[in-house]
């Protein structure tokens, strides 16, 4: 489970820092895969980052704090921001964008399987034996065993794509995180690796947090789905649901933007662009292009509350529902 | 099928590399205005008196057959090429007449050979190692220091280095010999003691510019492979920082430094001739040097071809090599 | 010019200071009205003199003033340096250029040749080359002698940098919008190339500075000539090490140390300034 209490974060620059997360405050559950999504620039990825405890600078966390737990061989446990990255690998694990360059170009995969068994495994087991537990592994995932012997350089770009999502699921982590883990593959590639990723999550029953800017991949993957704009969570729900009948009005522009089967009308984008992380407006950011705007909204900022069970947003225009 | 194409056209080039360079410097002293058959009557006169025009006469057409000027320039070309580039026969040396050239210079080669190799491939190895310490934990504040001295050392010409040496070591402390004297003729132990005597402050001067120049090479190179996506996901990946120093920014950073030890060959035969002269340690260096004060062409064509032909092998070599070493090149 | 200096490193700096200081030695300070140090001074009082305000480090064991010497050795090695740096860079900068953007055989054989000089050693050439001129070298010839061996790397570098430039979309659209070759050399090409060959000017220097001192070491440097290297050579054969005449023999030394170690971090300092700017 991650808890994500307050966080906010941003990237120091010579002019001055840019707010990239604000105030993000939500939980993502065990067993489920949870959907992060937005305009490029939105926040999302650096998000995934704080999750994943990479605060290295120009990053920084500026308060709150992102709590991970459970429960794995039978030991409880519970990190937070700043401890998270002693337990990457065992009880997170990250996924990049599918690209040539996220693993060593000169060594074969079968060693780079091995460089990320830990120190007690290397202690229990000759690097044969692992080698085989890799081998029973990959084919329980569908991938030849043969790959073990390949370079990097000799995988097609889907295909690396999933080594890398067998050498991140490998060890069992309670928590995977993948940044758009299909964008830079072709359409049929990105199917297959998503089928992967979702058989993946029922095997383990465990979490599954989903980065990308593509609706599509989130209606056919995600249990549950967070919609982010400048910096700011603003809707999350079930992703049925929140497909259905959007609340906030940025979703609901979001999702009449998306082309449907039959549907031959216009589509209409949403007209403006995100503003300036730098100096984020007053009050709502998304209230420059938000339609229904009041004067409320440039004022002061909507709290990010619950406004129908299992279903949150930050407006002021859906203040009157829920508790 | 593929590597035999590389291999041939790296012989290929190989080849012409030697040809051209070795044109080069047989159409050099032709193309001079100066004479060196006329420049070599002008000294034995000086030396020993007029001589009647006869016996001069005589002594320029030996001359003109020693320096191998005789015939038209291409026969002496063919000829050049085909004695000193196949049976590396280069003439008689004119300072230690008649003994052939090429004999004299087996003699002194091994020591060349022995202090360059030696302090090249110990200077790669300690460079490197402390190059990829520097670059690949920056904020080190020893990996600093030794980086500011490499590179308050490298820069300085090697003879400059040499001679501070002597200065201090030889002349002011009297640690070492002045000039280097290589006992021959006694027992091999005396021999051997000797040798490394005249090699300790000769190996010390090549050793010290070498390990700057790879410190400094190897900090940038590891520097930027710690940039490198791999790197950083490798760290994502929760492997221990000296397992990413060495399987990932060490293997990947040392590839680029074995082709540039063999380019590099060249310079340092260029810095063991001018330490050797300085010392007067016994190796082509100095053979070199004799050969200058007494023109002794033959000698000084007959060093320069054998040296192009080496450090163009020592390349050829490294190409070679490169595809072992890197998957990248070998299967695509 | 405010804001290099903010964004320099430390390295940068300190290369820059020493080299704008033996810039100043050899080229401001060399102005100033003096007496030829060079020939021998046949008074034996003027020999051998400690430092006094008259001869600031003093005279060599032939008379001459060494302060004198060294400022005409500065000037003059630089002189060598800049002349052979100068060539070398423009004849690179033409064969590189050439042979990147006309390709094909031309192509094919200019980096045969360029290949050549570069794997081959340059000293023992040097040194054949100048052994035949032997007492008759003069500094024009030096300069050309050694800028035979620095125009290989440049044209070497800058063909590589002329093939990717080729495929930038900026040649592209020049190219397509009927700007002739030449034309796109120099209004696209030549600024891009500049800031490269500009630290590559810096090294050429550097190395035929070096290399004429080794020469000078040889004894076939012009004998007539005070350079760094033939002022060290010169108290070699004086036996200024013998006679213990420190400031004579060190003199000249410390001056080539300070200037090649000054040059160097400039090099560097500048080539990290440059892939610090290109990262933003």
């Amino acid at each position: 489970m991650l808890q994500i209490d307050h966080l906010s974060a941003s990237y120091k620059t010579i002019d001055g820092d840019v707010h990239v997360v604000q105030d993000a405050n939500f939980t993502i559950y065990d067993n489920e895969i949870f959907g992060i999504a937005g305009e490029s620039g939105c926040g999302k990825s650096t998000l995934l980052k704080a999750l994943y405890d990479i605060i290295e600078f120009p990053l920084q966390v500026d308060s709150g704090r992102v709590v991970l737990s459970g429960e794995k061989g039978g030991k409880s446990f519970t990190y937070q921001t700043g401890q998270i990255r002693k337990s990457w690998w065992n009880n997170i694990s990250y996924v990049p964008q599918a690209a040539m360059s996220v693993l060593n170009p000169i060594t074969k995969l079968k060693s780079q399987f091995l460089d990320s068994i830990p120190e007690e495994d290397k202690k229990r087991e000759t690097p044969q034996q692992t080698l085989q537990r890799v081998q029973q592994y990959l084919g329980a995932l569908n991938l030849s065993p043969e790959v073990l012997e390949a370079y990097p350089f000799q995988l097609s770009g889907g295909m690396r794509q999933r080594v890398i999502i067998a050498l991140a699921t490998f060890m069992s982590p309670n928590v995977v995180l993948a940044d758009e883990p299909t964008t830079a593959l072709d359409v049929v590639v990105q199917r297959g690796i998503l089928m992967l990723l979702m058989r993946l999550q029922k095997q383990l029953k465990n979490t599954m947090v989903l980065v990308s800017h593509d609706l599509g991949v989130h209606y056919q993957v995600t249990d549950r789905i967070g919609i982010m704009y400048s910096g700011k969570m603003m809707e999350i729900g079930k992703t049925t649901e929140l497909f259905a009948n959007p609340r906030h009005p940025y979703t609901q522009m979001l999702i009449g933007a998306l082309p449907r089967v039959g549907d031959k009308s216009q589509r209409v984008g949403i007209p403006g662009s995100p503003p300036p992380l730098k100096n984020p407006p007053p009050g709502c950011r998304f209230a420059p292009r938000c339609p229904k705007a009041t004067p409320l909204c440039s004022a002061q900022v909507p709290e990010f509350r619950e406004i129908s069970p299992g279903h949150f947003a930050a407006c002021h225009l859906l203040n009157g529902e829920g508790k | 099928m593929k590597f035999w194409k590389y291999l041939g056209l790296r012989l290929l080039a190989w080849a012409v590399t030697i040809l051209i360079g070795v044109t080069f410097i047989f159409f050099i002293p032709r193309l001079f205005p100066s004479d060196p058959v006329e420049n070599m009557i002008g000294r034995i006169q000086s030396n020993s008196g007029q001589m009647d025009p006869a016996e001069k006469e005589a002594l320029r057409k030996s001359l003109r057959v020693q320096f191998g000027l005789e015939g038209s320039l291409w026969t002496q070309y063919t000829s050049f090429l085909w004695k000193g580039m196949l049976h590396f026969d280069f003439g008689p040396s004119l300072m230690s007449f008649p003994t052939p050239v090429g004999d004299i210079l087996m003699t002194y080669l091994p020591y060349t050979v022995g202090l360059s190799l030696t302090t090249t491939i110990l200077a790669w190895i300690i460079g490197n190692f402390i190059g990829l310490l520097a670059g690949f934990r920056k904020n080190k504040r020893a990996s600093k220091i030794l980086e500011g001295i490499a590179i308050c050392i490298y820069p300085i010409p090697y003879f400059i280095v040499a001679l501070i040496l002597q200065v201090i070591f030889a002349f002011l402390l009297g640690w070492f010999p002045l000039q280097a004297t290589i006992i021959q003729s006694a027992d091999f132990a005396t021999y051997i003691a000797s040798l490394i005597k005249a090699s300790i402050l000769p190996a010390v001067s090549i050793l010290l510019l070498g390990t700057g120049w790879w410190i400094i090479s190897m900090k940038s190179l590891s520097g930027a492979t710690a940039e490198e996506d791999f790197v950083l996901y490798a760290r994502y990946r929760g492997l221990s920082e000296g397992k990413i120093g060495r399987s990932y920014v060490f293997r990947n950073s040392i590839l680029t430094q074995v082709t540039a030890l063999a380019m590099s060959l060249g310079g340092v035969f260029n810095g063991s001739i001018m330490t050797e002269i300085i010392f007067g340690y016994p190796g082509v260096g100095t053979l070199v040097q004799k050969a200058i004060t007494q023109s002794d062409y033959n000698m000084i064509l007959g060093t320069i071809t054998l040296s192009i032909i080496a450090i163009s092998t020592c390349t050829l070599i490294a190409d070679l090599i490169y595809p072992f070493i890197d998957p990248r090149i070998r299967y695509s | 010019m405010k804001k290099f200096w903010k964004n320099a490193s430390i390295r940068l700096k300190i290369g820059l200071i020493m080299t704008l200081f033996f810039l100043f030695v050899g080229f401001v300070i060399y102005l100033i009205p003096h007496t030829d140090p060079f020939p021998y001074v046949s008074q034996m009082n003027m020999r051998n003199l400690p430092p006094s305000w008259e001869h600031l480090l003093g005279t060599t064991s032939r008379g001459q003033d060494i302060f004198w010497m060294l400022v005409e050795a500065i000037h003059n090695s630089l002189l060598i340096g800049l002349m052979v740096a100068f060539l070398g860079t423009v004849v690179g900068v033409l064969v590189g250029l050439t042979s990147g953007f006309v390709g094909g055989t031309l192509d094919r054989v200019l980096m045969v040749v360029t290949d050549t000089f570069v794997v081959i050693p340059s000293l023992p050439v040097l040194i054949l080359m100048t052994a035949l001129m032997k007492g008759s070298m003069t500094v024009v010839f030096m300069a050309l002698v050694l800028a035979l061996f620095a125009w290989a790397w440049p044209s070497r570098q800058i063909r590589s940098m002329a093939l990717t430039l080729k495929e930038r979309d900026f040649i592209q659209t020049a190219w397509f919008s009927g700007e002739g070759t030449l034309q796109t050399v120099v209004t696209e090409i030549l600024p891009f190339a500049f800031t490269w060959s500009l630290s590559n000017f810096m090294n050429a220097t550097l190395s035929a500075i070096a290399s004429e001192s080794s020469l000078a070491v040889l004894g076939l440097s012009p004998a007539n000539l005070i350079t760094l290297g033939n002022m060290i050579q010169w108290a070699r054969d004086f036996n200024a090490i013998m006679a213990r005449r420190w400031l004579w023999f060190a003199s000249p030394v410390v001056a080539t140390v300070l200037l090649f170690v000054g040059l160097f971090m400039l090099i560097t300092g500048y080539n990290d300034y440059l892939a610090m700017k290109r990262g933003r």
